[in-house]
């Protein structure tokens, strides 16, 4: 529970939102909230998914971020070739810690940026020849890759080049997978229909490719792992506790995954989907025409871990249920080991989330593992029905804010006072400025996994070692250090 | 006319979800339900109403239909 109670929550959104200009304040208004248990759908409550006020600064992405960045970009033996302006792809290059095995620029091509680096000739005269001779290039120089992807940046839009042209004549020539993306940046109100687009993609270029091919040997323990994007190792830490209790992991989508694992993914017995929001437009698509089910599962802290793993179970028979309690009991004694090293150094200390389409909601249970709790959370790009499955995670009376500008989460933070802030690495620096102990989560601050019964050890480690650090105490220089109480008291 | 998707939920209840307005909820009542037929008027959890022509033999869930609002 958090020690603001719903009216005091209340009032320090109506004084964040004085600012504002009446109308940009009837806007933002909507976005805002304190969670109310008593609501069962959050549309009632809170608006998302909508375009960010003009003018406010906010952290979202663009759509060729969701499908370069997140959809498409981890898969490793294919080149994703960011059409158009340098920028778009040298500025995000290897920003997602997504990791993966193999030799960079031979088979695999992960933190690579190829580029097709419009120029105003292109944007003049088309840039469909250019194009057509970049994938040329790319054969030449990279003969062991598996197939090409076309993200569209900003201008190939706008310039209405015909991509699918291009791509189409490319596959007769070389046979490969050669996949045009629509994700212009400009596209939606963020990232998430970048998601959404990359996903079609997905469905119309790749996914059916070996529909008809029966030589695959398949078992009756087959999943696949989707929406989860290896950040410093997430799948591969998930990926040990499903072998362990007995099935068999086919396909990685998007963390150290391949074209021919997505193209396999058709053939498997569940798919289990850790980023809903990214992610679950194919899986219902395969649920549709391949009839495999879905379900979210969530690897953040024992106690969510010990409640997937178990739901997972029971789509299979008695053999997969007993492995998964086999792991649950295997590990038990270290993850207890964890809780009882660093819950004392943490409990009772407030975090406050701010982070894309899932882990708002899907951290809070590995926090509140370590007796932490979560006073605050938001989407960057989530839609209802993430804030639907938030109302229930979250406790009564919570912050919840929807696309929060720069200048609301300051407020926000200014008067919760929380111990901790979990953010992206824009807004990392401010907060720690402000003195208060701060853990990227989206990256994890080069560390990771966090998921998974080893990631939790990790991420128990994490927090301590930010909330807990000394520098804290030392922020305030020795000669301001007498006035300190003072400036307290006259605040 | 949106598309919607209709599938399963893990209670066996169905669930109308339409991809472009981010609605998903369970269907509370469907005009014809019989095993030769489905279809006709469909109320769902927000108390929207939807319309589709009924459809025979029943459509097999998951399935993407074309609905009207009701
Ligand atoms: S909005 Fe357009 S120009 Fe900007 S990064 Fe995205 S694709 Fe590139």
């Amino acid at each position: 529970m958090s020690n603001m109670t719903r009216e005091e929550t209340q009032s320090l959104i109506e004084e964040v939102l004085e600012v504002y200009p009446e109308k940009a304040k009837k806007i933002r208004e909507a976005h805002l909230t304190v969670n109310d248990h008593t609501i069962e759908q959050s549309k009632k409550c809170i608006k998302s998914n909508r375009k960010s006020v003009p003018g406010a600064m906010t952290i979202r992405g663009c759509a060729y971020a969701g499908s370069k960045g997140v959809v498409w970009g981890p898969i490793k033996d294919m080149i994703h070739v960011s059409h158009g302006p340098v920028g778009c792809g040298q500025y995000s290059r290897a920003g997602r810690r997504n990791y993966y095995v193999g030799t960079t620029g031979i088979n695999t091509y992960g933190t690579m940026n190829f580029t097709s680096d419009f120029q105003e000739k292109d944007i003049v005269f088309g840039g469909d020849k250019k194009l057509a001779k970049l994938l040329q290039e790319v054969e030449t120089l990279f003969p062991l890759n598996k197939g090409t992807t076309i993200q569209s940046e900003c201008p190939i839009g706008l310039i209405g080049d015909d991509i699918e042209a291009v791509a189409k004549a490319q596959n007769k020539e070389t046979g490969k997978t050669i996949v045009p993306v629509r994700c212009e940046g400009f596209r939606g109100v963020s990232q998430s229909l970048g998601h959404h687009i990359a996903n079609d993609a997905v469905r119309d270029w790749a996914l059916d490719k070996r529909d008809n091919d029966d030589t695959f040997v398949t078992t009756d323990y087959d999943v696949a792992i989707l929406g989860d994007y290896n950040i410093g190792g997430d799948a591969w830490a998930s990926r040990i506790l499903l072998e362990e209790m007995g099935l068999r992991v086919v396909a990685q989508w998007s963390g150290d995954g391949s074209i021919s694992e997505m193209e396999l993914t058709p053939k498997v017995k569940l798919n289990l989907l850790h980023c809903y929001r990214s992610m679950n437009y194919i899986s219902r698509h395969m649920e549709e025409k391949y009839g495999i089910p879905w379900m979210e599962y969530n690897f953040f802290g024992p106690t969510k871990i010990e409640e997937s793993l178990r739901k997972i179970a029971e789509f299979f028979d008695d053999s997969i249920k007993e492995g998964a309690e086999r792991v649950i009991a295997k590990y038990k004694a270290e993850y207890q080991a964890v809780i009882d090293k660093y819950r004392p150094r943490l409990e009772g200390k407030k975090v406050m989330l701010y982070i894309g389409g899932l882990r708002p909601r899907h951290v809070i249970g590995a926090y509140e593992d370590l007796g932490m709790e979560v006073v605050g959370t938001g989407y960057e790009f989530g839609h209802n029905d993430d804030y639907d499955r938030t109302i229930k995670e979250v406790g009564d009376a919570t912050l919840i804010y929807d696309d929060v500008t720069g200048y609301e989460f300051e407020e926000f933070v200014k008067k919760v006072k929380p111990d901790l802030i979990g953010s992206g690495v824009k807004e990392k620096y401010i907060f720690q400025k402000m003195g208060i102990p701060f853990r990227q989560m989206h990256s994890w601050d080069y560390s990771g996994p966090y998921h998974g019964y080893d990631g939790f050890a990790i991420f128990a480690r994490d927090m301590d070692m930010t909330l807990n650090n000394p520098c804290w105490d030392n922020l305030t220089p020795p000669w301001h250090k007498d006035s300190k109480a003072e400036a307290i008291a006259a605040e | 006319m949106p598309s919607v998707m209709i599938r399963k939920n893990e209670k066996g209840e169905l669930l109308f979800y339409v991809a472009k307005k981010d609605l998903e909820d369970i269907v509370v009542s469907v005009e014809t339900d019989t095993p030769e037929t489905w279809g006709g008027e469909v109320e769902i959890g927000d108390g929207s109403k939807w319309y589709i022509d009924p459809i025979s033999p029943p459509p097999a869930f998951p399935t993407t239909l074309r609905f009207k609002r009701g």
